[in-house]
């Protein structure tokens, strides 16, 4: 059964929780995933007939632990404990938007801070709901009554009943008008659980989406043009389609799609293909001739934009004293995402319908390009959302749901599932983008900064985004929900100006003249968000470069900061708190230190780095990171999140990068394309500032201050200042 | 007859399987046992990674052929309370988990030959094993974690057939 929206408000009293809780039903759409007879107060949270407390996660897991920490805070507002709960990934809905985004995405380090509240009520008023209908039972005032983990209790009396006993006739109860206070001393919030995603990941039963499995599938690889934007001219499948197991070779929207029974027969079949390519319009592109036009751009900058302008930082540049000027060229490269798992899709097409099976970050965009690409209707695509390999913005973008309907539209009744190869992945992502920076400061005689002036050459993400989801978006959405919506960058983007090139490069530093602007290059290399997106790359520059104005300062790198931070004290104080931990200037022998502080996605992060040196170039021994994120559903797993982002920025900073010839990117694998290694990882030191602040962003922050903080600690060791990513730690 | 042994059973081949296809695939789609994971296709990240006869053996680039006759155990096979498994789940070491089957699988074979591995020890066997969410640092406490349970009698455990 289905709940029309009509019933479902007489059904359960929600309109004044719902318009409370701030969910809206989104018209006449049912709810996905909704046992028949449960009480479901709300879009997130069922009690099923047989008993069970199903929450719909509407955020993708992909490691940053939502599975567990949104679970914990249903849990706190609902008095049940939350490994007890059994989470189900949400289907397709407008409840489960992201309120940061409008869509239901997940990304931008928004799944805590987000649902910290939301969640928290509706577990709240699904509780007051079911003391309600326990009031009504034992014919007490609800004032007497109170909770114990799942069971309310009447002390008066001694009388308990479980909630799934009063689930039925809290059916009828009407949801409170005010949403009843949570807990002031929270049960689960604050404590590190384990997570409840662990036991299935290390016994091998999680079932990533590679691991769908439905009787009769088939296995799909594409074999795609290696030129970004090119396309079939010409192909003969005969000798590949002669290879054991292959049913069907057929060309799709962006390539041609092998279709055997097993994964090792299709890749075997689609090496057989003899395809002639239309290089399409970025042949003859290089990595080389990319830098050449940055270079240009940077140097006239025809199209910019201002993403900052206070004081006259041009003028007071322009009249600054002979050597008190400053001034830097930095550059970072295209970066690829390489989830651990290679991007996939399970489709299965059945009369005008599909049903998908999508480890995304983006159900909404797999439901669209489903639709698309497939050719159905938006409303007869069913997505399920599976555990994922990694997302790290990668999932956020989902070709391979359009490429998986493609193919099952091709062969109805039969489950199609699409594996891409580490190749594939590899070249055809969605790649952060390489940007050019010059920056120029005064440091007048007294240590003081007179001007401060950051010019950076990007591509927009979002507008290659739109690019891609316009036209699956142009009907429902364009043109007010595009310039709101992409991106989480609400209000913020138009044609030109995606404030994630600039983001991080508004220094939080008191200065009086400043400007940053943007000259706009876009070399037409397929972007995306890349795990702290432009914060990545900004916060590189920006923090190395005040580390050299420290030196031409001539004052300590930590003190020079805190001097300039007067008026932002979460930047102190992690500053500070990074600086303590590591023993700041007095490291031990042989060790060199570098710092670097950067706020992003609302959260703060500060990073000392300690190098050694070695036998074959600097050894990064210990990286120190004090973080405040606000209040911290599970410090464990906040703990986790910041390792993990300084290793996954470190793998950047360290490791070669892609490079670009003829339209395409030259490496395909781990071989040439490495990434950090256990034996390359330093010991990671993880400072938790205490902060009563509403919780922000935790999965990326701790990305950004560990390049500049790597490259001021090289600095200080060689006298070489390092200003173009990937760093060598052998000068 | 192609016989093998795959978690302590005895495993005969269905006629139709090229011997040239990698275990990976065979274990994954043939047998239906997915925990051991696709990641590269080369041997380079260790995603795939089972012990055949004992040793932790990239199977992406195996060919079923060459373990007829041996035995091969997949994570599925290791009882999920080996010493390295409980370790895993003590330290909460998975972030996504992609990889974990393979860096258990390394784990448990590095144990079992050196049972008080040192850093440098597990940065030699683990190095294979990629992990993108950066899991590492826990990876290594859940190592001397789990030789010090070992080391204290609590399990004992043969990789090479899955048995305790």
């Amino acid at each position: 059964m289905k709940f029309s929206r009509r019933k479902f408000l007489v059904g359960t009293g929600v309109v004044g929780g719902g318009l409370l809780l701030g969910f809206s039903l989104g018209g006449d759409e049912p709810v996905p995933q909704i046992v028949a007879g449960s009480f479901q107060p709300n879009a997130w949270l069922q009690i099923t007939p047989d008993g069970r407390v199903v929450f719909q996660l509407d955020k993708a897991e992909m490691g940053q632990g939502v599975y567990t920490g949104l679970t914990t805070l249903m849990g706190e507002g609902l008095d049940y404990d939350p490994a007890r709960i059994q989470v189900e990934m949400a289907g397709v809905h407008s409840a489960y938007n992201n309120p940061a985004m409008r869509m239901q995405v997940t990304g931008g380090s928004t799944s805590l801070t987000t649902a910290w509240t939301p969640l928290q009520e509706a577990g709240a008023t699904a509780r007051a709901m079911l003391m309600a209908a326990a009031a009504e039972q034992w014919q007490v005032p609800v004032s007497e009554l109170n909770t114990d983990d799942g069971v309310i209790v009447h002390s008066a009396s001694g009388r308990r009943i479980g909630y799934a006993e009063v689930a039925e006739s809290a059916k009828s109860i009407e949801a409170p008008q005010l949403v009843p206070p949570v807990a002031n001393a929270p049960k689960w919030i604050g404590k590190s659980l384990p997570r409840f995603d662990t036991p299935a990941k290390t016994d091998g039963t999680a079932i990533f989406g590679v691991d769908v499995a439905l009787p009769g599938m088939k296995t799909a690889v594409v074999v795609r043009c290696p030129h970004f934007g090119g396309r079939v001219r010409a192909f003969d499948a005969e000798e590949a389609e002669q290879q054991a197991g292959v049913l069907k070779i057929f060309p799709i929207h962006n390539g041609i799609a092998v279709v055997a029974d097993g994964y090792w027969q299709a890749r075997q079949a689609a090496g057989k293909l003899k395809v002639e390519w239309d290089k399409g319009p970025l042949a003859g592109l290089s990595s080389a001739k990319i830098r050449k036009n940055q270079e240009q751009a940077l140097d006239n900058g025809e199209t910019t934009v201002d993403a900052l302008d206070e004081g006259d930082a041009e003028g007071v540049l322009a009249q600054a004293a002979d050597g008190r000027v400053v001034e830097a060229k930095y550059a970072a490269p295209f970066l690829h995402h390489s989830t651990m798992e290679p991007q996939n899709c399970t489709a299965l097409v059945t009369g005008d319908r599909c049903e998908l099976w999508a480890p995304s970050q983006a159900p909404g965009f797999v439901q669209a390009l489903a639709a698309q690409y497939g050719g159905f209707d938006r409303d007869k695509v069913t997505v399920h959302t599976t555990l994922m390999g990694g997302g790290f913005g990668r999932r956020a973008m989902t070709d391979f749901a359009g490429e998986a309907a493609a193919i099952a539209r091709q062969m109805p009744g039969v489950p199609i599932k699409l594996i891409w190869s580490r190749e594939d992945d590899m070249r055809h992502d969605f790649y952060r983008p390489s940007t050019l920076h010059r920056l120029r400061a005064v440091v007048n005689e007294d240590g003081q900064i007179g001007a401060w002036r950051h010019r950076l050459v990007s591509a927009s993400i979002t507008k290659g985004m739109a690019v891609t989801l316009v036209d699956s978006y142009l009907p429902k959405w364009l043109p007010e929900a595009m310039a709101r919506g992409i991106g989480r960058f609400a209000g913020n983007t138009t044609a030109n100006m995606d404030s994630a090139m600039a983001e991080g490069a508004e220094i939080p530093y008191a200065v009086d003249n400043r400007k940053v602007d943007v000259a706009l290059y876009d070399p037409g290399i397929p972007l995306g968000f890349w795990r702290s997106v432009g914060h990545s790359h900004n916060a590189f520059v920006v923090e190395s470069f005040m580390d050299e104005l420290a030196h031409a300062a001539g004052e300590d790198p930590v003190d020079f900061r805190l001097r300039y931070l007067q008026g932002h004290p979460r930047h102190q104080r992690v500053l500070k708190a990074a600086a303590e931990a590591a023993n700041w200037g007095d490291p031990l022998p042989g060790r060199i230190q570098g710092v670097a502080v950067h706020e992003s996605f609302s959260s703060y992060a500060a990073q000392v780095v300690e190098l050694s040196k070695g036998a074959n170039g600097y050894v990064i021994e210990r990286v120190v990171c004090a973080v405040d994120c606000g209040q911290i559903a599970n410090p464990d797993i906040v703990t986790e999140q910041v390792e993990s982002a300084i290793i996954y920025g470190l793998g950047a900073a360290l490791k070669p990068a892609l490079t670009v010839e003829d339209g395409r990117v030259v490496q395909s694998n781990f071989h040439d394309l490495p990434v950090l290694r256990i034996d390359e990882t330093p010991e990671i030191q993880v400072v938790l500032v205490d902060s009563k602040e509403h919780p922000t962003g935790i999965g990326e922050i701790a990305l950004p201050p560990i390049a500049p903080a790597l490259g001021n600690a090289l600095f200080k060791a060689s006298g070489q200042r390092q200003r173009e990513l990937p760093f060598q730690l052998t000068v | 007859m192609s016989t093998l042994k795959l978690n302590g059973e005895p495993l005969t081949l269905p006629d139709d399987v090229d011997p040239s296809t990698p275990l990976l695939w065979v274990v994954r789609e043939r047998l239906g046992l997915t925990g051991s994971k696709f990641g590269c296709g080369q041997g380079l990240c260790g995603a795939c990674t089972m012990h055949v006869d004992g040793q932790a053996v990239r199977t992406c680039i195996l060919p079923v052929g060459q373990v007829v006759g041996k035995s091969v155990v997949t994570i599925e096979g290791l009882g999920g309370d080996h010493p390295v498994q409980q370790a895993w789940r003590q330290i909460d070491v998975p972030q996504c988990g992609y990889c974990q089957s393979g860096q258990i699988m390394s784990a448990a074979a590095l144990l079992a030959a050196n049972p008080n591995p040192s850093n440098d020890d597990i940065n030699r066997a683990m190095a294979g094993n990629i992990c993108r969410c950066g899991s590492y640092p826990r990876i290594r406490r859940a190592i001397h974690q789990a030789a010090a349970s070992i080391s204290t009698g609590v399990q004992t455990f043969d990789p090479a057939t899955g048995e305790g």
